[in-house]
């Protein structure tokens, strides 16, 4: 797969421009010299002034870096983007049902369709789970999937990110940029909004605020603190929301009910989009040593007085291991084929399978099943030999610790870079908000690696971002 | 409703910008004065009661044995190991600003952080002499910005009330200080009070207020003593006043007892606080001593912060 050139989201092979980059190319082509580098330097200077930051942990620069952002948006045409958000919604609704079965009768594990090891062996399912109901049954509200298309119609998903998936403040702020830097470019394309996404997330907390919450709940974004690498995320969605952003200290837990220190005294607290890991939620439940947390917040959740979005333990499901069962589980719980295409993955403690990985590592990519942010993995045709030797070691080790996939020749995009416009590797990660019903936003975070060659497009690999726009019909 | 920590951040936010700006206008003073100084070691005795003033000269002392222009200036602007330096003053602002941006306007956060993203850029070597008043004017020009964009766009509601009694208290506390430095300024055994060096550094107090123009608006008459502590303390159209800062710390606190239906204790201590400056007169002040009245009047102010801290669940 990775000698083939890869799909290029705006050129046919002969050349001729695709259909939905038509007006977008006109555009650039008659761009005077320069202007997309003034833009890209207004860009710059928007983005640093809003404080668009995110932290890099041990970065010598400071704390606080500016995104990279690309100024030619990705463009995604009206019939491809109503499959792909089929497969998306047929996607999170089968990993709710799955984590509501896992948390309760585990039928897909008597019905040995998922190895039982698998699940309850693993450190991010959580047995504190058992048997609780949570608001209209949902575990994963809002959630993230990385997707990338390899050819006209051949989407895959990489990842199903349920558990704090960040990045959708830049989705907005990219639109809000390239909004002020060409206005013109829009009048000429008709772009769906994603606007609409703060407005959608309020409306899907509150849909699962418990019973008794009243007409309008009150919402909290709970956030490690300013120093958390998504703070800037964590206070724009609260704003936009008109929650509350509060850290661990702002709430306590009196009487199995959660309340706000206020002005006025406790304010009782209905629903928290929490941005803090599982781990260090509730030190009674999880962490006794975290200070981020607030002290029997589990059990106001057990409690059904508060709902935790999204619910403890939905790490489960997005495990890099259990990823390779996802088609399987869409299967069991609709009874339908997966309409999104998995990445094949080996499975290296199978003998016969792993002998083969480490025969061919060059041409794979390796990663820690735990890992994120694009830490611990490896990219074999683009690491060196002593990389590929190193992780050879770490399989032979661990092979339960990796999965390994082919090297997707992941589509490319026209970006800006110093040279002027050349192509480089696309993602994208579209955001869906699951409540009383399915929304998902049309669009998404498209993340372009912007070293020449790179397949790795994570921010904290010096990967940058696109405004995302889906066409309307 | 609000958090507590929100109000204690936005009552800090702005505690911060404004004491920017007057270690700004202090040091400008304690500079100015060290140029005019006729005394051998005038000099290094002005920056030190500057620094006395704003409380920092044992934090100087602790860390430098002399007071020149350059180590004063460097202490004072860009040590972040002097918690009241513009630095440490921007950076905690900031730093509140960003804990409480969902309770603050677009443009107070690009205010507030573009003014620290561009302090941050300064290197100190680049600002000495003739440069460093341009900074000083810089920094109180961001800090008018500041305000300028509190005014213009923040709701009028509880939020508003807290930041505006931040920047009444921590301005009280500031001129209140300014005025002390003449206490802390000996004047030359040989020179009268009423002399020339009294009258220029009473000249120089006027100035770190910004109210040597207005003065001749209200008093028609020379630079006196007399006139200048009136001026600075009893006025109450000078909005540096410790009349005019003690009546809106009183308006504020009046303002949030409104908006939460109840009285609280930090509204009789801001009430103590305005008596202090309402019944009474400069005989009265200069007989019971100046230096004793300021120090009571900043005894007085503090404990606004604290029973405000107290009443309103800052944490």
């Amino acid at each position: 797969m990775a000698e083939t050139a890869p799909f290029d989201e705006m050129y046919n092979a002969d050349g001729s421009v695709r259909e939905p980059y038509r007006a977008l190319n006109a555009w650039l082509e008659e761009q005077p010299d320069k202007a997309l580098t003034l833009m890209q330097s207004d860009a710059e200077a928007i983005f640093r002034k809003l404080g668009i930051t995110f932290a890099v942990y041990g970065s010598e620069e400071g704390t606080e870096k500016v995104i990279p952002f690309d100024v030619i948006p990705r463009i995604i045409a009206a019939q491809e983007w109503r499959k792909l958000s089929k497969g998306i919604e047929q996607r999170v609704k089968a990993l709710n049902a799955f984590l509501y079965d896992i948390y309760h009768r585990q039928e897909i594990l008597k019905a040995g369709r998922i190895p039982e090891k698998l699940i309850l062996q693993n450190a991010a399912f959580a047995p504190e789970m058992m048997g609780l109901e949570p608001a209209k049954g949902v575990y994963a509200h809002i959630i993230g999937v990385d997707i990338v298309r390899v050819g006209p119609d051949e989407f895959y998903v990489l990842e199903d990110n349920l558990r704090t998936p960040s990045g959708v403040s830049y989705m907005l702020e990219d639109r809000e940029a390239m909004m002020q830097l060409a206005p013109d470019l829009f009048h000429r394309c008709k772009v769906a909004p994603v606007e609409t996404y703060p407005e959608n997330l309020r409306r899907t907390l509150e849909s699962v605020a418990p019973g008794g919450a009243g007409q309008s709940p009150n919402i909290a974004v709970l956030t490690p603190g300013i120093y958390n690498s998504a703070y800037f995320e964590h206070s724009f969605l609260a704003d936009q929301m008109g929650a509350q952003l509060c850290e661990g200290p702002d709430l306590f837990v009196d009487g199995g009910k959660v309340y706000m220190r206020t002005t006025t005294g406790p304010e009782r607290v209905d629903v928290i989009y929490r941005r803090i890991d599982d781990d260090y939620l509730d030190p009674l439940t999880f962490r006794p040593d975290s200070m981020l947390g607030v002290p029997g917040l589990f059990n106001a959740y057990r409690a059904g007085n508060v709902t935790l979005v999204n619910a403890p333990g939905t790490g489960i499901a997005d495990d890099k291991a259990v990823y390779t069962y996802v088609p399987e589980i869409i299967e069991f719980y609709l009874g339908e084929k997966a309409l999104l295409n998995n990445v094949p993955t080996y499975n290296c403690t199978d003998e016969e399978q792993r002998n083969w990985v480490l025969a061919n590592i060059a041409d794979l990519v390796v990663k820690e099943v735990h890992g994120s942010g694009g830490y611990g993995m490896m990219v074999g045709p683009t690491s060196s030999k002593a990389m590929h030797a190193e992780f050879r070691k770490k399989i032979e080790a661990r092979p339960d610790n990796y999965i390994v996939q082919p090297t997707l020749a992941l589509s490319t995009c026209p970006t800006y870079v110093n040279a002027g416009v050349a192509p480089r590797h696309v993602d994208l990660r579209p955001y869906v908000l699951v409540g009383d019903r399915v929304r998902i936003t049309p669009g998404g975070l498209t993340r372009v690696a912007l070293k020449k060659g790179s397949l790795v497009v994570n921010s904290s690999q010096g990967g940058g971002t696109k405004d995302t726009w889906v066409l309307e019909d | 409703m609000m958090l507590g920590r929100t109000a204690q951040n936005l009552f800090w936010l702005s505690r911060y910008v404004e004491r920017a700006e007057n270690m700004a206008r202090l040091l400008e003073v304690g500079y100015r004065m060290s140029l005019t100084s006729r005394r051998e070691g005038g000099s290094s005795e002005h920056l030190m009661s500057m620094m006395q003033a704003a409380e920092v000269d044992e934090a100087f002392a602790a860390k430098h044995k002399t007071a020149d222009v350059d180590t004063v200036a460097h202490f004072m602007m860009f040590d972040p190991d002097n918690s009241s330096s513009v630095y440490s003053c921007l950076q905690a602002a900031r730093t509140n600003a960003r804990s409480v941006r969902t309770a603050i306007t677009t443009d107070m956060w690009e205010s507030m952080n573009g003014a620290w993203l561009e302090y941050a850029q300064i290197k100190p070597r680049d600002v000495r002499g003739a440069k460093l008043l341009g900074l000083l004017q810089w920094v109180k020009q961001r800090s008018h910005e500041f305000r300028g964009a509190l005014l213009g766009t923040i709701l009028r509601d509880d939020g508003f009330a807290f930041l505006q009694a931040g920047n009444f208290v921590e301005r009280a506390d500031n001129t209140a200080r300014i005025l002390d430095m003449k206490y802390y300024v000996l004047l030359p055994r040989a020179t009268l009070v009423g002399g020339d060096l009294d009258i220029q550094q009473w000249t120089l107090i006027l100035r770190a207020a910004s109210a040597h123009r207005s003065y001749r608006h209200v008093y028609h008459d020379r630079y006196k003593a007399q006139n200048i502590t009136d001026f600075l303390i009893l006025r109450p159209e000078m909005p540096r006043s410790l009349n005019f800062c003690a009546r809106f710390v009183q308006q504020n606190l009046d303002l949030l007892a409104d908006f939460y239906g109840r009285k609280q204790e930090c509204q009789e201590a801001a009430s103590q606080l305005l008596a202090m400056v309402e019944d009474t007169s400069m005989d009265k002040i200069f007989s019971h001593g100046l230096h004793e009245f300021l120090t009571e009047f900043i005894a007085r102010n503090n404990r606004v912060t604290d029973t405000l801290s107290d009443s309103y669940n800052f944490y």
